[in-house]
């Protein structure tokens, strides 16, 4: 089947078990993707498809024939960090490291979600137009994501200031 | 053995006691404590960019050529035989290479268990796949190896085994009622006794008499245990690990496998988060065995569920505290005694007792532990093993004497301060806990809390808060190694074979190397996770920071020595004695004269030579002999419960920390809120649930195992003394344990002052606080 993976088409060959995940890690050696828990409980495994978050580990690889995947090395451009992955160095946003590809290609996935008026259990008017990346809402939408090492409020530093920043260009 | 082991104890510990304290590590404060440089500055991780990427490999994702890849099938029965194996299925099936189970098995020699030897990292002696007995639910019986994981975890589906149950021991109370005391507890003796503290309760003015209970707890770090393995073609065994005891695992494999240590490498230059976790377990030594069967490597990447039932947690204790005091609030009695689940096969006792041998004052003590043997996978230490559970039973309780005598409970602590270390009676080497009261008191706004409970409510949520002492001990692991090498340009590169979990090792090793250097922190790297490096000490106890620290500074002795060799007499050093130098501005310098300097580039081009090497050991941590050392904090709470639901939302968290200097505020800020947050788990929301009918752990996954998610986590504000430890390497305590011992009784006594309801068994879920309102 052809998938597209970070910005490169690809034709891979498959047993059809085979998860997104897997597929990352084991035949492409990609191995940003983290494994935490192969199901779908922890987020290490979070991946972009079309630019929504998904849980590769709970994709099987087929379903995504002909779709195009983001992972956290595609997030660099020219030699440069995402400004998401500066921050998460900025504000200290991991320790371990384990957890972090998994938050950043949340993070990013979730900035679209709230771009897109996309409300949350939290969002105190469900109908409202903008929503605001308070930090409420961003820890409610983080959630998901799992990090042992307590790196919990350098993580929401981190995407407060990309957020933020974001909202005001 | 134990009484002459014992005997040769106390003579080394009265000579120690006895010597000039200028022979002693920590007799002259390291001359790094009083000067600033790298340390004390916030230096981003040095491994920030490489993690942000993903591309730190971690040990499951490590390449081999012909990799096959491991499931295992674990044993579904607490004690008892293995009555029927059939596995002839599972070798048909598609991409099988090999099931190994007892029958063909390589023997291998028992796992040296974890205190039976200084250099002993396994975590139960147990004998591993040698025979038909089951010792725990849980237990593996078969690996497969496959061609990819997918037809391993297949063929594992297919094997079919059924077993002859024996009774086994899985119920707690059961298992108390036959308590019995461990030789030791770490070393030190499983019982104190100083005076009559039961009489003393007996008569006291006021006392309260306590039983508290702790849940077991699992690590659930998110990389789940792994390791990738193979023999080289020499007979040399290569194991890429997630490991916190290289040359431990090393040690012990080499018993297990019958080689030399020098035949067996093992690399670990990340790990994914250990807490204690990440030891010497079955799924190594099987991975290895299989792969010496198949000739293949082995990718051994536990499941979830796999990580659940081959690697054991924090057990289960019953604590029982009682406290004596006088009209005026000190203690005349302080019993702390108790009961930790164990197997028979390890040594990990959870010294819940520890925290009462070092924290207060008081006329009169009983501290005992006793273990209750139980048929489970063996338990571990994990994050302040004993110190977290145990201040949790502690603190609670002093919470309790100081509602009950109307004191509030930061004056009774004030009033329990002891002036030397209550049960060694030797000096404190730095200890500034009520220092950290006082400012963790300004800033938290304590004096608005309502000594009486239920005083504050907003609409369904009530409001309280908790205050709880912090503390671990400082310790020193002995048999550490350095090596610097520093190169005509100018570079130090150290190298020790030691651990980079996200404490931050690396990071603060490199400020604290170019300090002892006197270099830029650019011209310092670090080299580490390797036992082809000289032997680094365990990811254990919060001791590397000290321990490694001292062997750098060794190495550094003997490197200026190697260095003042080499200067001829045209060197503005010439004729300088080592105890005349000091490293500075990238060289070496007489400690008072400005002009007599030379710079590392210079001495090396001069001697022509491309580098220079030095290597050492640091001194046996003989400092702890001579003085009670040790860390403190204190830990603020607020929470909310909710009247109608006993939910409990903590909302405001603080900790102030006094563990000696701090190397890097960045990255302790970050070990210290990891630990806090930790401890909201154990408070409100951990719990491995043991099926007692079966002593199946029943929540073998993070579904329903419930560490703290972002939603539960509040800004924590986390402050610190920075006093030095004037007896301590950089005048620094390791800190990764300190943040979660408290936090449990910090959030109880919070819930305790929101809603006028004590919780003495943890975890604080929603049921134990239903009719609140
Ligand atoms: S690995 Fe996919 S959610 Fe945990
Ligand atoms: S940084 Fe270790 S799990 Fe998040």
């Amino acid at each position: 089947m052809l998938i597209t993976i970070n910005g490169r088409g690809m034709e891979v060959a498959l047993d059809p078990r085979t998860s997104l995940l897997d597929l990352l890690r084991e035949h492409l050696e990609l191995h940003g993707t983290k494994k935490g828990c192969d199901q779908g409980a922890c987020g290490a495994c979070t991946v972009l498809a079309d630019g929504e978050r998904i849980l590769s580990c709970m994709a099987l690889a087929v379903q995504y024939e002909g779709r195009s995947i983001s992972t956290v090395e595609g997030l660099a451009r020219d030699g440069t960090l995402h400004p998401l992955q500066q921050a998460f160095i900025d504000h200290d946003g991991f320790q371990c490291g384990y957890c972090t590809p998994g938050q950043i290609c949340s993070a990013i996935g979730m900035a679209a979600e709230i771009a897109r008026g996309v409300p949350s259990a939290v969002t105190p008017d469900l109908a409202a137009i903008t929503i605001l990346p308070t930090r409420d809402e961003l820890r409610e939408r983080m959630s998901g994501n799992l990090c042992r090492c307590g790196a919990h409020n350098g993580i929401i530093d981190a995407i407060t200031e990309i957020c933020t920043t974001e909202a005001a260009a | 053995m134990t009484t002459i082991r014992d005997a040769a104890q106390k003579i080394m510990q009265t000579a120690i006691g006895l010597a000039p304290e200028r022979w002693l590590p920590g007799g002259t404060p390291d001359p790094l404590i009083g000067r600033h440089g790298a340390i004390g500055s916030s230096v981003p991780r040095v491994d920030g960019p490489r993690k942000v990427k993903g591309e730190a490999p971690f040990a499951a994702e490590v390449p081999a050529r012909n990799m096959t890849y491991a499931a295992l099938v674990y044993s579904t029965i607490a004690r008892g035989h293995i009555a029927t194996l059939e596995t002839d299925a599972a070798q048909a099936a598609p991409g099988v290479v090999l099931v190994m189970t007892y029958r063909n098995a390589p023997r291998m020699a028992p796992p040296a268990v974890f205190m039976s030897d200084p250099r002993a990292a396994g975590a139960s002696s147990l004998p591993v796949m040698q025979d038909d007995a089951i010792h725990w639910n849980g237990e593996p019986i078969a690996v497969i190896l496959a061609e990819t994981q997918e037809q391993a975890d297949h063929a594992a589906t297919l094997v079919r085994v059924t077993y002859t149950e024996e009774a086994a021991s899985t119920s707690f109370e059961y298992a108390a009622a036959h308590a019995h005391r461990p030789d030791n507890v770490l070393g030190e003796p499983a019982v104190i006794e100083i005076g009559n503290a039961e009489a003393a309760l007996a008569e006291a003015a006021h006392k309260i008499d306590r039983t508290y209970h702790t849940p077991r707890y699992s690590h659930a770090a998110i990389e789940p245990h792994a390791a990738t393995v193979w023999w080289e073609a020499d007979g040399q065994l290569i194991v890429h690990d997630a490991t916190q005891m290289l040359n431990g695992t090393r040690w012990t494999l080499a018993g297990i496998f019958g080689l030399k240590e020098e035949q067996i490498r093992i690399l670990s230059p990340f790990v994914g988060g250990g807490f204690g976790g990440k030891a010497l377990w079955n799924h190594q030594i099987l991975a290895i065995a299989a792969s010496r069967l198949s000739g293949r490597p082995v990718r051994v990447a536990l499941s979830r569920e796999g990580v659940f039932r081959v690697s054991g947690g924090r057990t289960t204790t019953r604590q029982r505290v009682a406290l004596g005091a006088r009209a005026d609030g000190t203690l005349s009695a302080l019993i702390h005694t108790g009961i930790a689940a164990m197997t028979a096969y390890n040594n990990c006792p959870e010294q819940f007792s520890f925290p009462a041998r070092h924290l207060y004052a008081a006329g009169s003590f009983k501290l005992e532990q006793k273990v209750a043997d139980i048929d489970m996978v063996a338990n571990t230490f994990m994050r302040a093993p004993g110190e977290s559970v145990g201040t949790f039973a502690l603190e609670s309780a002093i919470d309790e004497l100081a509602d009950d005598m109307g004191l509030d409970p930061i004056e009774l602590r004030r009033r329990i301060e002891p002036a030397k270390d209550p049960t060694s009676d030797h000096p404190f080497s730095s200890r500034h806990l009520l220092d950290a009261y006082a400012r963790g008191a300004e800033r938290f706004g304590w004096s608005a809390r309502s000594p009486t409970p239920r005083a504050r409510r907003e609409g369904e949520w009530l409001i309280g808060m908790g205050v709880a002492t912090a503390t671990y001990p400082y310790y020193r692991m002995p048999g550490g190694t350095a090596r610097i090498t520093l190169t005509r340009a100018g570079h130090a590169c150290v190298a020790m074979a030691s651990h980079e979990m996200g404490m931050g090792t690396a990071t603060v090793q490199v400020q604290a190397t170019a300090d002892r250097l006197g270099l830029p922190l650019t011209h310092v790297t670090f080299a580490y996770g390797d036992t082809a490096l000289p032997p680094g000490t365990i990811a254990g106890g919060s001791s590397q920071t000290a321990s490694i620290a001292a062997a750098v500074t060794a190495a550094g002795e003997k490197l200026v020595s190697a260095l003042l060799k080499l200067v001829g007499n045209a060197s503005p050093l010439a004729g300088l004695k080592a105890g005349d130098i000091v490293a500075r501005d990238g060289g070496l310098g007489h400690r008072a004269l400005a002009d007599r300097f030379e710079s590392y580039v210079s001495i090396l081009s001069r001697a022509n030579r491309d580098q220079v090497s030095a290597e050492a050991e640091a001194p046996m941590p003989l400092e702890v002999q001579k003085y009670a050392m040790h860390s403190y904090g204190a830990q603020f709470c607020e929470v909310r419960v909710n009247a109608v639901t006993g939910e409990t939302r903590v909302s405001r968290f603080l900790g102030a920390f006094d563990t000696g200097r701090i190397v890097n505020p960045r990255t302790a800020a970050s070990q210290f809120r990891g630990g806090i947050i930790m401890g909201l788990g154990l408070a409100l929301t951990e719990e491995t649930l043991f099926d007692e009918r079966t002593g199946r752990i029943m929540n073998a996954s993070l579904a329903e195992y419930h560490v703290p998610v972002h939603l539960d986590v509040p800004e924590i504000d986390v402050i610190w003394t920075d006093t030095p430890d004037p007896r301590a390497p950089l005048g620094a305590h390791g800190i990764g344990e300190i943040g979660i011992t408290g936090v449990g009784a910090a959030v109880a006594n919070a819930v305790y002052n929101a809603t006028g309801r004590r919780i003495r068994d943890l975890p604080i879920t929603l049921d134990k606080l239903l009719g609140s309102t």
